[in-house]
């Protein structure tokens, strides 16, 4: 094995080019980069969890960049946001697994021809290996033929020469082991920018009673890997029929989530029925490469709007975003078709309460106590500005602001000044799902078995030599039997397979 | 019994194991000066240059062999750690069945079953080897562990939000607490050896050996470690749609394992295979309790930051 990287002076790279790429080619396959290439890799991971990262919360991120106006846009450009697909983690992770593949496929063929070599005959001063000694009352021939019997039932590959020595070694897998762990690294990688390249993930929010079909377009966030394409999403849809959930109210844990799952409707690709099934978190639904995952849920309150003359110029329900944990949400109402425009700007709270310094809140997440407050705008929504808007923001900038009001299920505000009513009907129910789809993650998971599999043979099986030497002794007429072993790996010790076959020997013999 | 007696009697139960924990620390700490007493007896006996044959023979064994004055209060070490396990493990098997699930639904749970873990990884491997010079430096971490559970992070048990309730989520904490016990005595032994060439507690053994034994626990651990690791990626997967995310606690666990696949590296690297090496466990450790404290406590704050 060639685990050990001489610590001799680095002879001067040759002057010829090839000599010195061979060169290089050494150094970067050596033990000793592959540790500070691994030092490298944890070390670069570390800003990943302390700046906040855009995968996870480009939100943070941006309040980041504008709480820290000359170091933020430094981070950015070198990547510090995005530290898991920055060049430079790239280029260490790289040149790791160029280092793996450069050190683990010549041992391939090394293991290969060890493998079917015979273990090495007995060396000339066997007990310089600190073996033991022992005389036996019997013929060298039938000791050593007890020993090959012994040493072949303890699965260890024995040759023995005529009526001199045996020898014998076992451990192989260790090696074997050790091959297919750094190999299982490489397949994981793999599968990973497999799935990175042709996976893709989206979220949607859908309201109890409304539908989901997977198009592109009904999503509100999509993205897909490089060689992803949208068309070939599967053609499934689905209902939301129901939402349940639970919460606490136990003192301890009081608001906290005890259940929620979502029954669907759910038409798989092909079929025209559909079928009720029921998604959970934890246990999400299934369609062909893509997976259902229920991942939140909150309030859509729903109004119904009329202008100054009495037409109803909105009726539907708008979702809210919670803000905490009892569910305090937020969402805005925008009616672009009366005459003038109008903006509302609510909150909805599940369990109404009222504190001087906050305001209007939820103080627990079910509907005990609904209720919302409103504000309303009169004027230009400014939709017709190019701009995209969030349908979740109000740009009241060139509005006028028309009043304020709370109001219960049922309750309608006429708006001051003739200019239309709003009417708080009732509430439904939302919930999120992220669909996503991976094709890597089979094979990642059958490498990372493979990986702990290698990994295991690897770390607990020995690889070691014991050798039984006999010679006839003139002085008693018997025989003197030397056995010795070898341990591969530094810090092994054959000592007990050594005195298990002395024993077995002297054993057998009386 | 009404849950209240429940959460009350498994409360009792640590409170007992850290009582007898306690002294089985002050015991462990006794063996040492008891050693130590008797190695400098001996010094003494040698400077005067006064050589009585018996008593040269029975002081070179004096380090090694259970005669040794320190190792009966070791002994008593021992037992008591036992007993402190015991007394540990029925409070964490009380609290489970008061909250009615696995015994790591929160900080304070997590930490007293690590506490069992970095108990029971030193106790058992005690069967197999004569540990006893290294009791004080796992009963220390432990005690610490417990302290801090019941000081600061004592919460009462409470529901599982739904995203926790999962099988592997139950899997690999479990197999995570079985390593950071093992990292814990790890980290001890490659702090040892560190330090033992300078003589300080004559009971410890030689460098090589708390290197060897380092790299042992290390090499048990590191398979469970990495599979710990992916028994959350499984459980990400079903709950969130990606196995791997790279999140702080993510992150973290990742760097972990990668310290150790280094030490594990360094081991077999000419140049590396000693203090180096034990550096690198004791980062690894380190890098652990990141990922178990900081990050735990820095991600809360993110999110109640996040939530302003
Ligand atoms: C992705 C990076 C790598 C990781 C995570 C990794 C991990 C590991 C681990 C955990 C072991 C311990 C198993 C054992 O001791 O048998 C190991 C052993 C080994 N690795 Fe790697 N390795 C990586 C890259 C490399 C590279 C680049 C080389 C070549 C320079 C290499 C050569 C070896 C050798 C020779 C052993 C055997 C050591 C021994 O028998 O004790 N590895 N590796």
């Amino acid at each position: 094995m060639a685990t050990e990287t001489t610590t001799e002076q680095v002879p001067l790279p040759p002057m010829s080019r090839v000599g010195f790429f061979r060169w290089m080619w050494r150094q970067l396959t050596s033990m000793k980069t592959a540790l500070i290439l691994l030092f490298l890799l944890a070390l670069a991971s570390v800003p990943g969890s302390v700046i906040p990262q855009r995968g996870i919360n480009p939100i943070l991120v941006d309040e980041w960049l504008t709480d820290n106006p000359t170091w933020g846009p430094l981070l950015d450009t070198f990547g510090f946001f995005d530290v898991f697909a920055a060049p430079w983690f790239a280029a260490i992770y790289i040149l790791l697994f160029i280092s793996l593949i450069g050190c683990v496929l010549p041992r391939l063929g090394v293991h290969w021809r060890a493998m079917r070599q015979p273990p090495p005959p007995a060396p000339r001063y066997l007990m310089r290996l600190g073996g033991e000694t022992a005389e036996i009352n019997e013929q060298p021939a039938l000791i050593l033929s007890r020993a090959e019997k012994y040493l072949h039932k303890d699965r260890w590959r024995v040759i023995r020469s005529g009526e001199s020595w045996v020898a014998a070694e076992k451990g192989y897998l260790r090696e074997t082991g050790n091959l297919v762990f750094h190999f299982s690294l490489i397949l994981i990688l793999f599968a990973v920018a497999y799935g990175g390249l042709f996976g893709w993930r989206g979220n949607v929010i859908v309201r109890e009673g409304e539908g989901f079909s997977n198009t592109l377009t009904q999503y509100d966030a999509w993205s897909g890997g490089r060689l992803t394409s949208p068309d070939t999403l599967p053609a499934f849809s689905f209902t939301l029929e129901d939402f349940n959930v639970e919460f606490s109210r136990a003192e301890s844990q009081r608001g906290a989530p005890q259940l929620f799952e979502a029954d669907v409707s759910v038409v798989r690709p092909g079929e025209s029925m559909a079928a009720n099934e029921r998604i959970e978190v934890n246990y999400p639904m299934t369609i062909e490469s893509a997976k259902i995952f229920l991942v939140g849920h909150g309030y859509a309150p729903q109004f119904i709007i009329r202008d100054s003359t009495g037409n109803i110029v909105f009726d539907d329900a708008v979702v809210f975003l919670p803000q905490d944990g009892s569910f305090t949400s937020t969402g805005v109402i925008k009616v672009p078709d009366s005459t003038p425009q109008l903006g509302v700007r609510g909150i909805f709270l599940p369990t109404t309460a009222l504190s001087e310094e906050r305001g209007p809140f939820s103080s627990f997440p079910a509907p005990d106590d609904p209720s919302v407050f409103l504000g309303a705008w009169e004027g230009d929504l400014g939709l017709d500005s190019g701009i995209p808007q969030s349908v979740y923001t109000l740009d009241s900038e060139s509005m006028e602001q028309l009043g304020l009001r709370a109001l219960r299920p049922g309750e309608t505000w006429e708006l001051p000044g003739g200019a239309g009513s709003i009417e708080f009907v009732d509430f439904e129910r939302w919930a999120s799902f992220q669909i996503a789809a991976d094709p890597g993650k089979e094979v990642a998971l059958i490498a990372s078995i493979l990986a702990i599999a290698g990994l295991s043979l690897s770390l607990f099986i020995q690889r070691r030599r014991v050798w039984v030497k006999v010679r006839p002794n003139a002085a008693t007429g018997g025989t003197t039997v030397e056995v010795a072993g070898l341990a591969k790996a530094s810090g092994d010790d054959p000592k007990e397979n050594v005195d298990e076959l002395v024993k077995y020997l002297i054993g057998e013999a009386t | 019994m009404n849950s209240i007696d429940l959460a009350e009697m498994s409360n009792n139960f640590v409170y007992a194991s850290m009582i007898t924990l306690f002294l089985a620390t002050i015991f462990f700490a006794l063996s040492y000066s008891a050693g130590r007493t008797r190695a400098e007896t001996r010094a003494l006996v040698d400077s005067t240059g006064s050589v009585i044959p018996p008593a040269e023979s029975s002081s070179s064994e004096a380090a090694t062999t259970p005669a040794n004055p320190g190792w009966r209060m070791a002994n008593i070490g021992l037992s008591l750690s036992w007993l402190s396990a015991g007394l540990l493990l029925v409070g964490v098997i009380v609290r489970s069945l008061w909250a009615d699930r696995a015994p790591w639904g929160n900080m304070y749970e997590y930490s007293i079953t690590s506490a069992l873990g970095i108990l029971l990884v030193y106790l058992i491997w005690s069967t197999r080897r004569d540990l006893r010079w290294l009791g004080l430096f796992v009963t220390i971490p432990a005690l610490l562990t417990l302290g801090l559970a019941v000081t600061v992070l004592y919460t009462e048990a409470a529901q599982l939000v739904p995203a926790l309730k999962s099988y592997w989520l139950v899997i690999h904490v479990l197999a995570a607490i079985i390593c950071g016990g093992a990292f814990t005595v790890a980290a001890a032994t490659a702090g040892l050896s560190l330090i033992a060439d300078r003589h300080w507690i004559k009971q410890l053994p030689s460098r090589e050996t708390l290197e060897k034994l380092t790299h042992r626990i290390i090499a048990f651990s590191f398979p469970l470690w990495t599979f710990a690791v992916i028994a959350g990626a499984i459980w990400a997967e079903n709950a969130w749609g990606r196995y791997w995310g790279w999140d702080p606690k993510e992150t973290w666990a990742f760097i972990t394992w990668v310290i150790f696949a280094a030490y594990l590296h360094a081991r077999s690297t000419a140049g590396w295979k000693h203090q180096k090496a034990s550096v690198i466990a004791i980062l690894g450790w380190v890098a652990f309790l990141i990922n178990y404290f900081g990050v735990n406590i820095f991600v809360n704050s993110l999110h109640s930051y996040a939530g302003v």
